[in-house]
C-alpha cells in the first residue's frame, strides 16, 4: 500500500501561512513560559511545593462534599479534582501549612460514613521545588546546546539554527497547549517536552539529510525547488513514522491510566507539532537563509 | 552464504540471554537447578509500581555544630572547676561561638591557655571588658564546622540504616544526596507513618534529675533558675485517646545520656500487662547510674527523650548492676519502636522531611496493569498498520520491533535497572518510534525500485543510503535522553533509562537483525518482486 506517492506539494509556498500560525503558537508558548516562571500557571507540587493526595472512597463522593469536609477540618485552600474510575479524588494544596495527616483526619471526622484509602500521597518541601526548577532550566539548556553542537558538526551552522528553532517551536507549542488548557506543569511534562525535542530533531534531521543530498546532486536548481523536492521525497517517511509513534502515544493516552494521562497527552501533542515543524518550520528557515546568501552571487554573475 | 552466520548467531545469543534474564520475572517459582548459576533477580520495579515510600530528609547540620559547641561549653565548665578557676558563666552563643565570662584578668589568661591546649583548632577572639567582668569568645573555624556537619550527615545515614535494618524492610535504599540530604526508599512498606516516625526521630535520650524545689504547676520558662528547664510529660489515655500534659521542672544538665546504652529491649510488665523498654548501660553508664541513684534516693529521676518526659519515677533505692527500665503510656508497637531507636542510637542532629512520596500497593498494581494494556494495544496497532502498509516487509519490521522490546526488557533485567511507570511509557513510545529506521529503509527501497533496480540492488542501496540518516536520528534522540538521565530522579530516571537503552538496542536491531532476514531471503530465492 502506498498513500503518498510522488507528491509535489509546494511547502515553501505555504511558508507565509505556516509562519503566521507558528508565530502565534510561539507567542502563546512564551506567555506560558512567563506564567511558569512567575508561578501563575497551573504548577505541579513538585515545582511549587505542597501536598497531593489521591484518595479512594468506598462510596461515591462529590468534590463539593470533600471540600465541605475539609473546610470543617480547617483546610480551605485546596484544589480538588475527580479521577475517572472508582470514586477517586485528587486533593492538592500548594505551600500548605497542613500535612497529609491533617487531610486524612479531616476526612475521617467529617465524612464518617464513607471509608477511604489513600492510594498515594506526595509531600514536597519548598526547597526541593526550587532545586528542581534550577535543574530543569539546566537540563533544557544542556539539551539545546547538545543539539546545536551536533547539528552544527554534522551539517552547518544554518541547519543547526534551523533545527534549534524548529525544536524550540515544538517546546513552546507544547507549553502553549498546556497553558491554554490549564493543564498541570510538572516534572513529567518537562520529561515529555525533552523527549519530543529529541523526536522532533530526528524528524528534522531526516529532512535535512535529504536536502543536503539533493543539493549535492543538482547544484543548479534554485533553493526552493531543492527544498520542496526533498520534503516531498521524505514526506512519506515523515508521515508513516508519525503515524506509528502517534498510535503508541494515543494508546498510552487512552489506556495508560490516570497517573500518566497528562504525560501521554503531552506526547500526543508533541508528535503532531514535531511533524509539522520539521516540514513547515525548520526547512523554510534554512531555505530563506540559503537563498538570501546566494542572491548577491547571482546578481554578480 | 557467508557473512550472515555470525549475525544470526549473535541474534540468537541475545534472544536466549534475554529470555534467561527475564525468566525470574515471568516465572513464579524457579526450579531448584536454576538458582546456582543463572540470574534469579526479577526486573526491579520502581516505588510507583510496587508501592512504597520515597523520602528525602534534610539533616539540620547547623544543630550538629551547635551540639558540639554545647559539649565544649560543658567540658570547659568541668575543666575550669577542676583547676579551681572561678567563672561567672560559660555558654554557647549563636551557632559558632562559646562565650566565657570570668571575674578577673588572671583567670581569663589561665582559661585562654587551657583552651589553647585542649582545643587548638578553636579561634580565641580578643577578651573584652564587660562591666567589670572579662568576656571571652571562642569560635569554631569554618573548616572544622564543615567537617562536623559532614560527619553529622554520615552518622545520621548510618543510624537511619541501622534503624531500618532493625525495623525490617526488604531492599531499602539509603543514600546521601548532596551536602545535607539523605534519600530513603522503602519498597512495599505497609505502615509508612510508623516507619517515618521511627526514622525521623532524633532519639536523644537523657536522664535528668527533677528539681523538687520548684512548683512545676505554676512555673514558666522565665521564672525558673537558669540551670533548670521546663519540660512536659505527655500521657495519652488508652481508652479515650485524650492527651494530657504535665509540666515538670528538671535540671538542665543531663546526668546520663543515650550513648551510654548497650542494649534496649521491649518487655511486658506481667502485673499490669503494660509494655516497657528494658535498657542496659555500659560500664561508665552503670557506674554513673549507681552513683546518682545512691546520692538521690527519694528524689525523682526524669527520663527524657527529645525533650519530652517519658516518665519521672521516684528513686526508691540505689540501683547498681547497670540496667533500668523506661515505662510510659505507650502501645506495644511504640515500645518496640522506642527500643529500636535506642539500640540504633540517636541522630547527631535533627532531620526534617523535605519530600515524602508514598504510593499504595493497589495503585502500583493498577499502573502496571494499565501500562501493559497500553503497550499491548500500541503493539497491535503498529503491527497491524505496518503489515497493511508494507506487507511482508512490514512483518519483518514488526519482527524487529518485537525483538527490540525483548532485548530492552532483557537488558533492563540484566543491568538491574529500575522500571517505573514513565519507563513503561517509554517502552510503549519506542514501539512506535522503533519502526522508524525500517520505514526510512523501506521508503528508500521503494524509491530505488521505482528507478528500476532489482530487489537485491534496491535493498542494498536502500540500506546504504539510509545508514547515515539512521545514525543521525539515533544520536540526536540520545542527546536528550542522556540529559534526562542526568537530571532526572525516580520515575523520570526510569523513563530516561528505558528510552536510552531502547534507542541503542534499536540501532542494533534495525541495522543487523532485520537486515539479516532480508539478506538470507534474497540469497536463498531468486526474488523477482519484493513484497513492500
Amino acid at each position: 500500500m502506498e498513500l503518498l506517492r510522488n507528491t509535489n506539494i509546494d511547502f515553501m509556498g505555504l511558508r507565509k501561512i505556516s509562519f503566521i500560525i507558528s508565530g502565534i503558537v510561539a507567542i502563546v508558548g512564551i506567555l506560558g513560559v512567563i506564567a511558569i516562571g512567575r508561578g501563575t500557571a497551573n504548577m505541579g507540587i513538585d515545582f511549587s511545593g505542597g501536598i497531593a493526595m489521591q484518595v479512594k472512597f468506598a462510596q461515591p463522593v462529590t468534590t463539593q462534599g470533600v471540600r465541605d469536609a475539609l473546610g470543617k477540618g480547617g483546610i480551605h485552600e485546596v484544589e480538588l479534582q475527580e479521577i475517572t474510575g472508582g470514586n477517586q479524588i485528587l486533593v492538592k494544596m500548594h505551600k500548605s501549612v497542613k500535612s497529609a495527616q491533617n487531610v486524612e483526619d479531616a476526612l475521617k471526622q467529617n465524612l464518617a460514613g464513607n471509608a477511604f484509602t489513600v492510594e498515594s500521597s506526595t509531600e514536597i518541601g519548598p526547597s526541593i521545588g526550587e532545586k528542581l526548577k534550577k535543574d530543569t532550566l539546566i537540563a533544557v539548556a544542556l539539551s539545546m546546546l547538545g543539539i546545536i553542537l551536533y547539528i552544527a558538526w554534522r551539517f552547518d551552522f544554518k541547519f543547526g539554527v534551523g533545527a534549534v528553532v524548529a525544536t524550540m517551536h515544538d517546546v513552546l507549542a507544547m507549553i502553549a497547549v498546556f497553558y491554554v488548557l490549564h493543564k498541570e506543569v510538572n516534572i513529567l511534562l518537562i520529561t515529555a517536552v525533552l523527549t519530543i525535542a529529541g523526536y522532533s530533531l530526528t524528524d528534522t534531521v531526516v529532512v535535512f539529510d535529504r536536502i543536503r543530498e539533493n543539493m549535492h546532486k543538482s547544484l543548479k536548481d534554485p533553493m526552493f525547488i531543492i527544498f520542496n523536492r526533498s520534503i516531498n521525497e521524505t514526506l512519506s517517511r515523515t508521515i508513516i513514522t508519525s503515524v506509528t509513534t502517534f498510535l503508541s502515544a494515543v494508546s498510552l493516552y487512552l489506556f495508560g491510566g490516570e497517573v500518566i494521562n497528562d504525560f501521554a497527552f503531552a506526547l500526543v501533542v508533541g508528535v503532531l507539532v514535531a511533524t509539522y515543524s520539521s516540514i513547515f518550520v525548520a526547512s523554510p528557515i534554512v531555505a530563506l537563509w540559503e537563498k538570501s546568501s546566494e542572491a548577491p552571487e547571482a546578481k554578480a554573475a | 552464504m557467508k557473512g550472515y552466520t555470525w549475525r544470526i548467531s549473535l541474534i540468537l545469543i541475545f534472544i536466549i540471554a534475554s529470555f534467561v534474564y527475564l525468566t525470574p520475572t515471568l516465572v513464579d517459582t524457579l526450579p531448584s537447578w536454576w538458582s546456582g548459576l543463572l540470574p534469579k533477580d526479577k526486573i526491579h520495579l520502581g516505588l510507583d509500581l510496587q508501592g512504597g515510600t520515597h523520602l528525602v530528609m534534610g539533616v539540620e547540620t547547623e544543630k550538629a555544630v551547635e551540639g558540639s559547641l554545647d559539649l565544649i561549653a560543658t567540658d570547659l565548665e568541668d575543666s575550669l572547676t577542676q583547676q579551681n578557676l572561678r567563672y561567672k558563666s560559660i555558654a554557647r552563643v549563636g551557632n559558632d561561638k562559646v562565650q566565657l565570662t570570668l571575674y578577673d584578668r588572671g583567670s581569663a589568661d589561665a582559661a585562654q591557655a587551657l583552651i589553647k591546649k585542649k582545643y587548638p583548632d578553636m579561634q580565641i577572639l580578643p577578651a573584652t571588658d564587660e562591666g567589670g567582668f572579662i568576656g571571652m569568645q571562642v569560635r569554631i573555624n569554618e573548616k572544622e564546622a564543615q567537617v562536623r556537619k559532614d560527619r553529622a550527615v554520615a552518622q545520621a545515614l548510618e543510624t537511619i540504616r541501622n534503624r531500618i535494618d532493625q525495623f525490617g524492610v526488604s531492599e531499602p535504599v539509603i543514600q546521601r544526596e548532596g551536602l545535607t540530604n539523605i534519600v530513603v526508599q522503602l519498597p512495599g512498606i505497609k505502615d509508612p507513618k510508623r516507619a517515618i516516625d521511627l526514622i525521623g526521630k532524633t532519639a536523644r535520650l537523657e536522664f535528668k534529675l527533677v528539681d523538687e524545689t520548684i512548683n512545676a504547676a505554676t512555673a514558666s520558662a522565665s521564672s525558673i533558675p537558669a540551670d533548670d528547664e521546663l519540660l512536659y510529660e505527655k500521657r495519652s489515655d488508652a481508652a479515650t485517646g485524650a492527651v494530657s500534659e504535665t509540666p515538670i521542672v528538671v535540671k538542665r544538665k543531663a546526668i546520663i545520656t543515650g550513648d551510654l546504652l548497650t542494649d534496649a529491649q521491649i518487655r511486658i510488665d506481667s502485673q499490669y500487662n503494660q509494655p516497657y523498654v528494658a535498657i542496659d548501660f555500659n560500664s561508665t553508664g552503670a557506674r554513673l547510674f549507681d552513683q546518682v541513684t545512691a546520692a538521690n534516693v527519694g528524689k525523682r529521676f526524669a527520663i527524657v527523650l527529645d525533650n519530652n518526659v517519658y516518665s519521672a519515677p521516684v528513686i526508691r533505692e540505689r540501683i547498681s548492676g547497670g540496667s533500668a527500665q523506661i515505662s510510659g503510656s505507650f502501645t506495644e508497637k511504640e515500645a518496640a519502636d522506642l527500643a529500636i531507636v535506642l539500640r540504633a542510637g540517636s541522630l547527631p542532629a535533627p532531620v526534617k522531611i523535605l519530600q515524602n512520596v508514598t504510593v499504595g500497593p493497589s495503585l502500583g498494581k493498577d499502573s502496571i496493569h494499565k501500562g501493559l494494556m497500553a503497550g499491548l494495544i500500541g503493539v497491535l496497532l503498529v503491527v497491524g498498520f505496518m503489515a497493511i502498509y508494507y506487507k511482508l516487509c512490514g512483518m519483518v519490521a514488526n519482527f524487529g520491533m518485537v525483538l527490540n522490546i525483548l532485548f530492552l526488557m532483557g537488558a533492563l533485567s540484566a543491568l538491574g535497572a529500575t522500571l517505573t511507570l514513565p519507563g513503561i511509557a517509554a517502552i510503549v513510545l519506542l514501539v512506535g518510534m522503533s519502526v522508524d529506521s525500517n520505514v526510512l529503509i523501506f521508503e528508500r527501497i521503494r524509491e530505488e525500485l521505482r528507478l528500476g533496480k532489482t530487489p537485491h540492488a534496491a535493498l542494498d542501496s536502500g540500506y546504504d543510503k539510509a545508514f547515515l540518516t539512521i545514525m543521525d536520528s539515533h544520536v540526536t534522540a540520545l542527546i536528550t535522553a542522556a540529559v534526562l538521565f542526568q537530571f532526572g530522579t525516580g520515575p523520570v530516571k526510569g523513563f530516561a533509562v528505558s528510552l536510552s537503552l531502547g534507542i541503542i538496542i534499536n540501532l542494533f536491531t534495525s541495522l543487523v537483525s532485520t537486515k539479516v532476514i532480508f539478506d538470507a531471503y534474497l540469497e536463498r530465492a531468486n526474488v523477482k518482486r519484493l513484497s513492500i
